[in-house]
């Protein structure tokens, strides 16, 4: 029965969050609580020669100030360091391990004091002197050093004799600048000291479990001995997969001083921690002249820390995506003094795919062919990498659906030819694509006899509503109304969870949900089939259904026992149950969601001023829990592509290896006035084979493809193609 | 360095009346009004996420009129009436554009909202937007990284009652 699943329920979470009730890692209470605050290096590379904490250690009300110096133990093997998303290769960071420098801006000491505003003030008298040595931070300018990173995928055919010989080429590079998640919410712990070395930290992340197994080894505790909770998460994109610097330092300072600890970093030191790496994608195309295309490669060179060799797929989508008998595909990587990237929202695609269908816009326009019916003419029903046929694909509908809504077919395809007043109107598109990933989780159920459960799970929610789509899940799989249903997230003593990202969590939370509420019917069936004149004496557990509160037979739901009879006949007021779910491997299917996106931009001809007056995302995602939350979710990922595609990058000041904007009012990102009509479409993708309900997942797919469509819509309202990002006004007056 | 800078500033008794209640505390000069209510009076729904003006997670209304709380220090608002998120609910019936935020599902990740909140019924009471574009112009201090923002337009218009 589907009362809630499909349906636009609002969140459960809702009242908490417009309330000021829902409290975040920062904000827990503790008895005795003191504040830290961290000192940052100013070099990118080289030693501490000398750290001078006297003067901190004087002003009234500083507790003790920590370094690598005097700091209690850290593990001191790489193992222990790595967590459950860290890249294989390298040497995961560790703060105020030695006097080594690796980056600008990492944490070289802790300041604990009674107060935060003391802590702050005392952080400024740490004497710091440095033992500089060379640096590089320029990806550019060290393009030259890139190596592959693994080995490249087994090319097809002979893409460089294609290519020499295409009819029509287009070769080019697009560079994406570095990005920096800034979610509203400052990475904080707050490390509570519960006595005895034991711990519950509660932390900014979007694993529980991950940030549980890394302290554990970090510290050498016991798993009992720590607990991690989050229950809400104020935005992380990725910036809270892996367990960032702040954990380790609060439980450090809480360890030291055997009290209870909160480390809430700044918005500028945040950028410290990870980031989108800035990539230079160089993709060249060749095609015959009607269109179809003969050879594809893409060269993606990306930044990468000295210690840390992080990769991300940015190339394999062209790989994947478009028909073509020849292609080629390598990622690079160079390695800087900078902190190590990591994920960013849609990491590999969002990057990757701006340049592939920046690329195929521009094919487009060489070959005079609308840059819809190129799409058409390269369409595969078969992932073009591993040859395998998909378990849905309705891009060929989201092309359809997304120009009908917008209404492309009135384009003019002359670039400068459409006005509205003194702007210049630009109309562009392009394909989005995304993988439809999902991993093994457990749930446990608790049903009470009066007709309530609780389900929990160590999942996080970071804003994506997985609350909500796991109420919805439950309320129908137990056939109880959503009100009669809580859900609990985010502690590490809850059943597992991998982190929350990739877009996997709701195909893998619902599925565990069915799970663990198929072992609660297993059970009531038992009790229920017993009862004296049972309506349900000889029936399968297949036969059954939980619906309005009873266990009923699937084909006449009046041949019913109530929960509540059931429960009493077995003289029991609970049924607890706890399931994990894991998928069955299906190696011939390739799983994606994908989108079409159409933009509209506007720009004063004079000023260089662009607006982004509409954009249409028609997405493909299987089915979708809740149309409501889901719907936000691409409309958020849409923002985030205006971002990429006009406002955001980290300039770094390369002299100094220094970020120059680490702030959120010069890292630009959207604001309201920035963002009009977003007209989110989803298209039906019955999926048969991907997973029981169908699903797929939304978090990444909506920003993929945004930024190209954007810049491709300025290239026609202007009849410039800007191919390094953002897209700001001073490019178009150039 | 001289010694003297080193030392902390004396306290000064401040008086605020926090959603209608009294609240007499000591604080140092230099305690903006967010520290104050986040971490002297345990008020955590507003939210700090920059420290630095830029971002608006920190608005609540002093006498009626919104404000960056990390921008304002405490004891220069002696007196004063300040509205929190906390403090516009009255008992269990949600103020109407609390209402409105969870029907258009104008926030997703909760970080942003109780200053987007406070922010709209300051423009309320502003009185100055009368559409959407002017709705995005006067709510553009208040960002949110999650990308609500046509729902949060859409959650002010249902308050404002009109379209």
């Amino acid at each position: 029965m589907n009362a809630y699943v499909g349906t636009p329920t609002s969140r459960v979470d809702g009242r908490a969050k417009v309330t000021g009730a829902a409290k975040y890692a920062g904000e827990f209470p503790a008895d005795g609580l003191v504040h830290g605050f961290v000192v940052e290096a100013t070099i990118p590379r080289g030693r501490i020669a000398r750290l001078d904490t006297s003067a901190a250690l004087q002003v009234k009300g500083v507790l003790d100030v920590l370094t690598h110096a005097n700091r209690p133990p850290l593990a001191g093997n790489d193992e222990a360091w790595k967590d459950e998303v860290a890249p294989e290769k390298g040497s995961p960071f560790r703060p105020l391990y030695d006097d080594t420098i690796k980056f600008n801006g990492q944490p070289i000491a802790l300041v604990v004091a009674e107060e935060w505003e003391t802590a702050k003030f005392a952080a400024t008298l740490v004497r710091v002197e440095y033992e500089p040595h060379g640096f590089a931070t320029d990806l550019e300018g060290e393009r030259g050093s890139a190596v592959e990173f693994d080995k490249p995928h087994e090319p097809r055919g002979d893409a460089a004799g294609a290519l020499a010989r295409a009819a029509v080429r287009h070769e080019a590079d697009y560079v994406i600048p570095t990005e920096h998640h800034n979610p509203m919410e400052l990475f904080a712990t707050t490390a509570v000291w519960d006595g005895d070395g034991k711990l519950t930290v509660y932390d900014k992340t979007q694993g529980v479990q991950n940030v549980h197994k890394f302290l554990c080894g970090v510290f050498d505790k016991k798993p009992d001995d720590i607990r991690v909770v989050s229950p809400y998460v104020g935005g992380a994109f990725g910036s809270g997969l892996r367990p960032q610097y702040q954990v380790v330092l609060a439980t450090l300072g809480a360890l030291a001083l055997k009290r209870s600890v909160r480390l809430v970093l700044t918005r500028q030191q945040m950028y410290g921690l990870g980031y989108r790496p800035m990539t230079i994608e160089r993709v060249a195309l060749g095609a015959k002249t009607d269109g179809a295309l003969d050879a594809v490669t893409h060269e993606a060179i990306a930044v990468t820390s000295r210690y840390e060799d992080f990769a991300r797929n940015d190339t394999g989508w062209a790989e994947q995506l478009y028909s073509s008998p020849n292609s080629r595909f390598s990622h690079k990587l160079v390695q800087l003094d900078v902190s190590t990237p990591c994920d960013m929202r849609a990491p590999g695609a969002a990057s990757g795919v701006c340049a592939l269908e920046c690329a195929m816009d521009e094919l487009a326009v060489a070959l005079k062919l609308d840059p819809v019916e190129l799409r058409l003419k390269c369409y595969s029903d078969r992932d073009q990498s591993e040859n395998l046929p998909y378990t849905s694909k309705q891009l060929r509908e989201c092309y359809a659906r997304g120009a009908d809504a917008f209404g492309w077919s009135k384009r003019n395809p002359a670039p400068r030819s459409m006005r509205d007043g003194k702007e210049l109107v630009g109309w562009g598109m392009a394909t989005g694509v995304w993988e439809a990933l999902q991993m093994p989780v457990a749930v446990r159920i608790v049903l009470t006899s009066n007709g309530h459960a609780e389900v929990s799970c160590a999942a996080s929610d970071i804003g994506t509503g997985t609350y909500t789509i796991v109420a919805q899940v439950a309320a129908d799989a137990l056939g109880l109304p959503i009100e009669n249903i809580s859900v609990k997230l985010a502690d590490s003593s809850l059943p597992q969870a991998p982190v929350e990202g990739g877009s996997w969590m709701a195909a893998s939370s619902a599925h565990a949900v069915l799970a663990a509420a198929e072992e609660v019917r297993k059970e009531l069936l038992s009790l229920a089939s017993k009862m004296h004149r049972s309506p349900l004496a000889d029936a399968e557990l297949t036969d059954t259904v939980l619906v309005d509160g009873t266990i009923a037979r699937t084909n006449d739901n009046s041949r019913a026992v109530s929960i509540a009879d059931a429960m009493r006949h077995g003289n029991i007021e609970r049924i607890a149950k706890e399931k994990l779910n894991q998928f069955d491997e299906d190696k011939k299917h390739a799983r994606n969601t994908h989108s079409a996106v159409f933009a509209e931009v506007k720009v004063d001809e004079e000023l260089g001023v662009i607006r982004v007056s509409r954009i249409v995302s028609a997405v493909a995602a299987g089915r979708i829990l809740n149309t409501k939350t889901g719907r936000s979710q691409v409309m958020g990922g849409v923002v985030w592509g205006i971002g990429m595609a006009l406002h955001e990058g980290t300039v770094m000041d390369h002299r100094f290896g220094r970020i120059m904007n680490p702030n959120i009012a010069e890292y630009h990102i959207p604001v309201n006035a920035d963002v009009r009509d977003i007209d989110v479409i989803f298209v039906d993708e019955p999926d048969a084979h991907i997973n029981k309900l169908g699903i797929k997942g939304l978090g990444e797919i909506g920003v993929v493809g945004v930024p190209a469509a954007i810049a491709n819509a300025v290239y026609h309202a202007t009849g410039k193609r800007i191919r390094r990002f953002p897209i700001t006004l001073d490019k178009l007056l150039d | 360095m001289a010694q003297a800078s080193h030392q902390m500033p004396e306290r000064i008794p401040v008086n605020l009346v926090v959603n209608g209640t009294n609240r007499d505390l000591d604080l140092a000069p230099w305690t903006t009004l967010l520290d104050a209510l986040r971490d002297h009076l345990g008020m955590t729904g507003t939210k700090k996420g920059c420290d630095h003006g830029q971002c608006g997670a920190c608005t609540v209304l002093v006498d009626g009129r919104r404000v960056n709380s990390c921008l304002t220090l405490a004891v220069m608002k002696d007196g004063a009436e300040i509205t929190t998120i906390e403090g516009l609910a009255e008992d269990a019936t949600l103020h109407p554009l609390q209402q409105a935020f969870i029907d258009h599902d104008a926030f997703q990740c909760g970080y942003c909202t109780p200053g987007q909140i406070c922010s709209a019924a300051g423009l309320l009471a502003e009185g100055h937007a009368k559409d959407a574009d002017e709705i995005r112009e006067l709510m553009s201090g208040n960002l949110c990284r999650c990308g609500a923002y046509p729902n949060i337009v859409a959650a002010i218009q249902q308050a404002m009652g009109r379209p």
